[in-house]
């Protein structure tokens, strides 16, 4: 279910690190919590994002929440497919439903994040 | 059993422009008796409006009877309970609508001469006099328009006072359980938002806040009680630790209901406050309002509130323009005159034990469900509760029935829902308000209500899950209508 080369923070967001560029997405369980998903805002292009600042924001019919940044870095890529699908947040959160991709400042942050055992035990926990 | 409701004759109505047809009229005039003038020559082409394309054209009974049904498919408080958590729905008293409407008020204009308006004036003075003495503070302004409105008006107060004092700060402190407006409007005040978690008891917890107020914060902005419907014991303290900072305390007055007549905030700290005057003090709702939302303040915010600020010389008063260190107008004219009206008139209607009551009975209504409800529903903070009660889905969710589709089938017992999954802090939430406006009859029926569909969701939970079946219309699709709305109609 969470794949164990993610990376994943307590608000529940992941990040896949390929070279010196990060993937960034939303979990499944923050897919599940929010419900279906109606509207995503994301960053622009080029802009700099830093770890643990909002980054963006996904609507769902029950609220409006933040996407904290897993990582700081540049946005190098949003994924424009999210405007007209939003619902592919909840069918495919850890695929296809992306956010954005950030070129990381530093290859060394997403050390401090969970892995996918960590996660599942901090999500256990958390219910 | 569904004891309140049964099917009644509710009837379809298409929109207007579907039932236009060419020529009709809702109205008939007399054959001119005088010589024809042509307005476009005698006033000037450009000065005449031409005709709107494509409006409607409908008998006058067709007029009538469409709006009537239309009126019909609403829910609204004078059908019965509207238990909607945080949103303090209580009965607008048909006086207030009398006192609003006395010619000399509700035709007053906001260009009058101040001689010839010292009765709204004098209606004005009298509110701020009354709101600042429940609140406990010294100086009140009247001009915004909603609870929104009179957060921004006082976050920026704060802002003005601490710019004066050299350095306006980064950051406004919220807690998780806070109404989105209260970040909101940090933000558009061009603050921070840092979030503080919920202690156990749903309160602030006192060893994190501390951590938290540095000579950056600016502002604690809290709700009291806060949307669990519990009092922050700790208030007293809170106030201490931001003022031995320089930071001040911000009240979020949506949830006054449970304190006027009993505890003002002024008493325990709080530098500047609004009210909602659509919730606490009867004046209509949302979309049916206007609102109103008043900022109270303590005496070392007074020079920053908004211009103009009522004076008084003996009996005579007067508008003050020349307030140089005000943060300006945040309204045109003075406020929302006639919600105020409506305002003054159910407090001096209620007098100070007459609101001390109302509180006492919302609170008293609150708690009697709590009671009656806690077998049947998960109950996530325990902490005594005020003016509202917060459940949690999570016994029915077991059995797939979650809180929106438990408000769904409420309908179909005849009462609006309660507020759904809010706050956020309660996975689930069943956020219930009953206003002192309910009598027991009412709330009986409610919670025989609530039980009803627990047991429902316990047999049958997929019946549950379909709601509503009473309704004219059945289960809408939320998410398709959010996803892709349709906001304008074409022929």
């Amino acid at each position: 279910m969470y794949p164990e080369n993610y990376r994943y923070t307590k608000e529940h967001e992941w990040v896949l690190a390929d070279g010196g560029t990060g993937t960034v997405g939303i979990t499944d369980h923050a897919q599940q919590e929010l419900g279906d998903i109606v509207y995503v805002d994301l960053p622009k292009v080029g802009s700099h994002v830093e770890a643990g600042k909002s980054l963006g924001s996904v609507e769902s019919v029950k609220a409006v929440s933040d996407i904290y940044s897993p990582v700081t870095g540049e946005v190098v890529e949003i994924n424009q497919t999210l405007a007209d699908a939003p619902e592919s947040l909840n069918s495919d959160p850890h695929g296809a439903a992306w956010l954005v991709k950030i070129k990381l400042d530093s290859a060394e942050e997403i050390q401090n994040l969970m892995s996918s055992a960590d996660y599942l035990s901090y999500i256990g926990a958390e219910k | 059993m569904i004891k309140k409701v049964t099917q009644h004759l509710s009837q379809n109505e298409p929109l207007l422009f579907e039932r236009s047809s060419p020529g009709k009229k809702a109205y008939q005039l007399p054959e001119l008796d005088v010589p024809a003038v042509d307005a476009a020559e005698t006033l000037g082409a450009e000065n005449v409006r031409k005709e709107i394309e494509g409006f409607p054209e409908v008998s006058e009974v067709e007029a009538i009877r469409h709006f009537t049904r239309l009126s019909t498919w609403n829910y609204a408080i004078d059908y019965g309970m509207y238990p909607l958590g945080s949103c303090t729905m209580k009965y607008n008293p048909r006086i207030n609508e009398q006192v609003a409407r006395t010619e000399g008020l509700a035709w007053a204009h906001p260009y009058q001469p101040e001689s010839l308006s010292q009765g709204c004036m004098e209606i004005m003075w009298s509110l701020e006099e009354a709101l600042a003495e429940i609140c406990g503070m010294d100086a009140v302004t009247l001009q915004p328009a909603a609870g929104a409105h009179g957060e921004l008006t006082g976050i920026l107060l704060i802002r003005a006072l601490l710019e004066k004092r050299g350095n306006p700060r980064k950051k406004i402190l919220i807690p998780d359980s806070a109404h989105g407006t209260n970040p909101a409007t940090a933000a558009i005040a061009g603050y921070a938002v840092e979030n503080i978690k919920s202690s156990e008891t749903g309160g602030v917890d006192l060893a994190t806040l501390e951590q938290l107020v540095t000579s950056d914060v600016a502002a604690l902005m809290v709700t009291n009680p806060n949307t669990l419907g519990v009092f922050e014991n700790n208030i007293v303290r809170v106030a201490e630790i931001l003022h031995k900072k320089g930071a001040m305390l911000y009240m979020d007055g949506a949830n006054m209901n449970a304190l006027v007549g009993i505890a003002r905030p002024g008493d325990f700290g709080v530098d500047v406050m609004h009210l909602n005057l659509h919730k606490t003090f009867s004046t209509p709702h949302g979309g049916g309002g206007p609102g109103a939302g008043p900022v109270a303040v303590k005496k070392v915010l007074e020079p920053f509130l908004p211009t103009p600020r009522l004076r008084r010389s003996g009996k005579k008063l007067a508008f003050d323009f020349k307030r140089p260190r005000s943060i300006g107008r945040v309204k045109s004219f003075y406020g929302n005159f006639g919600v105020l009206v409506r305002a003054l008139a159910y407090i001096l209607a209620h007098g100070g034990p007459g609101l001390k009551n109302a509180t006492m009975d919302a609170v008293l209504n609150a708690i009697y469900i709590r009671k009656a409800l806690e077998p049947y529903f998960d109950l996530p903070y325990t902490s005594p509760s005020m003016h509202e009660v917060v459940f949690s889905d999570e016994r029915q969710a077991k059995l797939g029935v979650r809180t929106g589709e438990i408000a769904k089938r409420l309908i179909d017992y005849g009462f609006h829902p309660y507020t759904v999954s809010f706050p956020m802090i309660v996975h689930g939430a069943m956020m219930i308000e009953p206003t002192e406006t309910e009598g027991r009859a009412e709330i009986d029926l409610f919670i025989d209500a609530m039980i009803s569909i627990a047991k429902e969701v316990e047999t049958d939970p997929q019946m549950v899950k379909g709601a509503p079946y009473n309704t004219r219309t059945s289960k809408v699709d939320e998410v398709t209508a959010a996803r892709k709305p349709v906001l304008r109609w074409k022929p």
